[in-house]
């Protein structure tokens, strides 16, 4: 045997040596795999340690160890410390192999005798495993410093203006005529109460005129190709059916149109454009965008009222969309949420009942530069509510919709709260589960409405209904719910009710996902590579998510994930070259035969069929290194390296031999004739 | 007393994260079960499994990602549609198919984790050793 | 012509006997057939099921193996006993064991349970085999003008179908207009009538029968339609009684949808015995004289 492998056995404390018996199985490999070429075998109080480490690095140096196992934790904790380890001492990271004895093994199992020959086991799978790995290097690939954000949100304006400040220029793509996303649909933000256009507008004027941000408004992502550092995207930038290079943004034409259409998007229903328009005055880019739906001319054939009077020429009828194809290193997903359809809750009454209105027309009747002028009046358009109640957790922490804490709808319904009572004088009802206020100021926020005598009654509200019971409910909407701090059911006859409605995924958030290569959970939102301390990469390289597409999430908590992706997108940059996962497959040309099943088994198109050999291929940049293409071929053409058939083979042989050897040999009873 | 040999083949991101989770929470089952990380539990081939067999395994396990949880996104679907495929071949063979489990845990599901290999290694157990069984059948 | 096993249930054998003849008196004009099941028992109605509810299914499960053996779809006119069989129904095919059970019993009476039909409400035959346009097709005496509150109650919504979402239905106001009259907006429509909770708590019962009927007339409401012998009893013949626990002076007709559906097809009041009622409908139905007598 060549090879000379070194076994470390790690106390882990007591945590490992309190259950396993450390010391006998290091004596153990020492004596009994020694065949199998262990050399040296050690067991020590932490491997992990400083200490412990400096100790394989002398063994590897004095006894010329060319392969390392350690009987540890778990590789996902540990693995890349032994193996830098291992590297410093002058052997390939990928020589090292570790078995975990601790969470699989001590902390699991009662028996010591059994714990220690588990532990056994396990270490005789890894030395059998270690000879036959390869010495593996990683790939380098250059980094294209363009990036793509996708989503003109607060989100994304902010990861946008991050990366352009510092030099590197940035393509940002909105799907709506305008950036600004729902936080222009604001009239105030909690809990300091400042005006959401007033912050916001700001932002989206330097992002719009930023030399290193190219904004793609009314445009949407078609395609993304290629893998980090070297991503080729496909916008279609919609027709606006205006020159953008003659408009002056001076908005005659939208003065002129005759025809006036319900803003389902950015007035949430509840107020009006023309059918040229720019969603708000202070609209980023301020070009006007032709409604194609709605535009008389389109429709009719006759009109071009808004030709007639643009004072640039700059009316296009003949505008066609536009395919751009762009280079990028980075993608940062910045696509944010949709309201839930409160109308799925047909015992809240919104859409029946007139009164009975969504946060965000809430939203829009309470901003100064809404349909209303900032009034809070019923739909009639001019009864001010003497009572209003809102209700929490409206298709949030409920089984029958999302079972999520929505986590922004407790203050944003403080918040109406106080706006209602300053503006109109209102009785202020706020039915909720639980107040929840984790946030710098929110709890005193929550301190100060109480102060203010807003009622606040803890229970999940049955029903708002506008069948009167008494002449008190006469021509009033009612909310039953029961007050679960009395114990009593309670019907309050209301003005108004404003539901504040969850945050949910985008409805289109799995195509997207499926386009950029990240994955969903099951409520759609896009998935973190590490819910904790990775919060804002995916598990495809070079994808970013920031802001609500992640999770529910207020503003600055949206903002500082923008940062947070351009900081890491920076980053990347930065290091000119990325290094991509080692443990790739690759196609053996002699023995494939060109069946294709791993091209269509590969979930992320790292196989490519090359027609003109016959063979497949695989790009190694995209390879996640999953597998599932070895599994699938049938001449065993794939090899993935680093869990190759011969590695996985030989680790399982190493184990089912130490089982076999525990085995008590039975007396073969003799037949006697 | 018979211990049952147990090979688990189990994916790096959830199921063998739900066996760190089990440990983590100190949950007790039979130590019968040896694990072997895999990327994916899409990267078991058939050949594997019978390989496995072939060395005397009294039972074989495959665990892997919930169906759209996995890590590479639709790994685990080519398992979900290879191994009772397996199955049948097993049966085929002569070798009982309930001794292939395939499951999915998840890396936050310590406690399922636990119960799935308790209970595989119970419903092993019950069974007569493999080595035994490829005896009798040679015999017949 | 479409045929039904038709399972009556002893309300309509007395006390909504008007429920049965219009019944009658609409399904063989619209094509449809509905074959008495011979020899049907008691549904197990509210009480049986929470006091046995072994011998309760056993009771349930015999009239559907009664159409089992006529080979036909079971149609119930009565909320409680088409509540009863349905579920009787979709319990004893999910669970194999219980069939088994209950089986064993029905052998005595040559009988078998095998859950090869289905079973349906009356209103869903109008609803969903006949078809809004058929009917519509067939009208001659449109009721123009009759602001009907179509009245759901809560069993018939129970059994959770596609078509009958629970908490959002329109199928009966549909219905409604496919007669002509004009179905109200009914915020009470989906609410218990209070079933047989007069017995045991009268004020309790008799301000959930307040509510409806406050809501009812309160919206506009000329008439109640319903589609249940018991919610019929319950709004109707309590009037009395509400308007002197409440000091209300309510007034309102409640009638079957069927007995609606049949004098826009032109049926003659008197064949479908409206007249009858506590609540005189003459008020309501006045323009229904000028309809046609039987064609």
């Amino acid at each position: 045997m060549s090879e000379k492998i070194g076994v470390y056995v790690c106390h882990c404390g007591s945590n490992i040596a309190g259950v396993v018996n450390v010391a006998e199985v290091s004596a153990w490999a020492g004596k009994e795999l020694a065949k199998n070429g262990v050399v040296i075998a050690r067991d020590y109080k932490f491997m992990c340690s400083s200490l412990g480490q400096e100790l394989i690095e002398k063994d590897i140096k004095e006894h010329n160890l060319t392969r390392v196992v350690v009987a540890a934790c778990s590789p996902h904790l540990h693995e890349p410390t032994f193996r830098n380890a291992c590297a410093r001492a002058g052997v390939n990271p990928y020589l090292f192999e570790m078995t975990n004895i601790r969470e699989q093994d001590s902390w699991v199992t009662t028996d010591k005798l059994e714990a220690t020959k588990k532990a056994k086991a396990l270490i005789g799978a890894a030395v059998g495993r270690v000879v036959y790995q390869q010495p593996l290097s990683s790939l380098f690939v250059p980094i294209d410093p363009q990036v793509l954000i996708v989503g003109g949100g607060v989100t994304g304006i902010q990861a946008a203006l991050e990366i352009a400040d510092s030099g590197r220029k940035v393509f940002l793509v909105e799907r709506e005529p305008t950036i600004g996303g729902h936080m222009a649909q604001f009239d105030k933000t909690f809990p300091t109460l400042d005006c959401s256009a007033c912050i916001l507008t700001p932002k989206m004027f330097d992002a719009g005129n930023h030399k290193n941000i190219t904004l793609l408004t009314w445009s949407e992502v078609e395609k993304v190709e290629g893998y980090i550092g070297n991503f080729t995207v496909t916008i279609r930038k919609r027709a606006r059916f205006i020159t953008e290079d003659l408009c002056t943004g001076c908005g005659v034409c939208w003065e002129k149109c005759p025809k006036k259409v319900i803003d389902p998007v950015f007035e949430a229903g509840l107020g009006y454009r023309k059918a040229v328009y720019t969603p708000f005055p202070q609209a980023v880019p301020n070009y006007p965008v032709i409604d194609h739906e709605n535009c008389t001319f389109f429709q009719k054939g006759t009109c071009k009222v808004c030709q007639k009077f643009c004072p640039t020429g700059a009316i296009d009828f003949e505008q066609q969309d536009e395919i751009i194809t762009i280079k990028v290193g980075n993608i940062i997903l910045a696509t944010g949420w949709d309201l839930f359809d409160t109308r799925k809750v047909p015992n809240y009454g919104y859409g029946r009942l007139a009164n009975v209105y969504t946060s965000l027309e809430f939203e829009r009747l309470s901003n100064a530069s809404g349909p209303t002028g900032g009034n809070i009046v019923l739909r009639d358009g001019k009864t001010v509510p003497k009572s209003v109640a809102i209700v929490h957790c409206v298709g949030s922490r409920d089984q029958n919709y999302h079972p999520y804490c929505s986590a922004i709808c407790c203050m944003q319904s403080l918040k109406f709260a106080h706006l209602v009572e300053e503006k109109t004088g209102a009785d202020v009802y706020n039915c909720y589960i639980d107040i929840r206020t984790p946030g710098k100021g929110y709890e005193e926020f929550y301190q100060r409405l109480l102060g203010e005598g807003t009622h606040f009654i803890r229970g999940k509200v049955a029903e708002i209904t506008d069948a009167a019971r008494n002449a008190s409910e006469e021509g009033k909407l009612i909310v039953q719910v029961e007050d679960t701090l009395i114990g009593k059911q309670r019907r309050i006859p209301v003005d108004m009710v404003i539901l504040s409605a969850a945050m949910e995924a985008r409805h289109d958030a799995k195509e997207v996902a499926q386009k950029f290569g990240i994955s969903c959970s099951h409520d759609d939102w896009f998935i973190e590579r590490h819910p904790k301390l990775d919060p804002v990469a995916t598990m495809t390289d070079g994808v970013f998510v920031a802001g609500a597409c992640q999770g529910p999430k207020d503003i600055p908590a949206s903002v500082a994930q923008g940062a947070a992706a351009a900081a890491r997108v920076l980053s990347i940059i930065g290091q000119g070259e990325i290094e991509i996962e080692a443990a790739t497959a690759i196609v053996d040309d002699v023995t494939c035969v060109g069946c294709t099943q791993c091209v269509s088994s590969c979930p992320y198109q790292a196989i490519e069929f090359q027609a003109e050999r016959g063979k497949a291929y695989v790009i190694e940049a995209l390879c996640k290194g999953c597998g599932t293409c070895v599994g699938t071929c049938l001449p065993k053409s794939i090899t993935l390296k680093h869990f190759t058939d011969e590695q996985i083979v030989a680790e399982m042989i190493g184990a089912m031999t130490v089982m076999k050897s525990f085995e008590v040999v039975a007396p073969v009873p003799v037949e006697v004739a | 007393m018979y211990e049952p040999k147990i090979i688990g083949f189990l994916c790096n991101w959830c199921s063998y994260r739900g066996a760190d989770t089990a440990g983590m929470a100190r949950m007790k089952y039979p130590p019968n079960v040896k694990i072997i990380r895999v990327p994916c539990s899409g990267r078991i081939s058939p050949e594997l499994v019978l390989r496995t067999f072939r060395e005397g395994a009294d039972g074989v396990m495959v665990l892997g990602c919930h169906i759209g949880d996995c890590h590479y996104s639709t790994g685990n679907h080519r398992t979900a549609k290879r191994m009772p495929v397996l199955k049948r071949l097993l049966e085929y063979s002569g070798i009982d198919s309930d001794r292939l489990a395939i499951n999915w845990v998840s890396a936050a599901e310590g406690e399922k984790f636990a119960t799935v290999i308790k209970e595989f290694t119970e419903q092993i157990s019950a069974m007569p050793p493999f080595a035994e069984t490829m005896k009798m059948e040679e015999t017949k | 012509m479409k045929k039904y096993a038709y399972f009556p249930g002893c309300s309509l054998e007395k006390m909504a006997l008007s429920y049965h003849v219009s019944t009658m008196e609409t399904t063989s004009r619209l094509g449809v057939e509905l074959q008495e099941l011979e020899d049907w028992n008691c549904c197990g109605a509210t009480a049986y099921f929470h006091i046995d509810e072994l011998l309760a299914y056993t009771l349930s499960a015999r009239n559907l193996a009664l159409a089992e053996k006529e080979n036909l779809d079971l149609v119930a006119p009565c909320a409680a006993c088409y509540k009863n069989s349905y579920f009787t129904n979709e319990y004893l095919k999910e669970d194999p064991d219980l069939a088994e059970h209950i089986n064993f019993a029905l052998e005595e009476d040559n009988l078998k349970f095998s859950g090869n039909i289905s079973v349906h409400h009356l209103i869903e035959i109008f609803v969903n085999d006949i078809g809004f346009e058929e009917i519509k097709s067939k009208v001659t005496n449109p009721l123009e003008g009759l602001k009907v509150a179509a009245y759901y109650g809560c069993q018939i919504l129970r059994p959770k179908k596609e078509h009958l979402t629970v908490e959002e239905p329109v199928f009966f106001e549909e219905l409604m207009k496919s007669i002509g009259a004009t179905p109200i907006d009914f915020a009470e429509r989906l609410r218990c009538c209070s079933a047989a909770l007069i017995i045991t708590n009268r004020h309790a019962a008799l301000s959930m029968v307040r509510n409806i009927l406050h809501n009812a007339i309160s919206s506009g409401a000329d008439i109640i339609a319903t589609a249940c012998p018991m919610c019929q009893v319950n709004l109707e013949c309590y009037q009395k009684q509400v308007n002197q626990e409440f000091g209300t002076d309510y007034s309102i007709p409640v009638l079957y949808f069927t007995q609606l559906v049949g004098l826009a097809l032109g049926i003659s009041p008197k064949q479908l015995r409206i007249g009858s009622e506590l609540v005189s409908t003459t008020p309501a139905l006045s323009f229904a004289k000028r309809g046609s007598p039987n064609p």
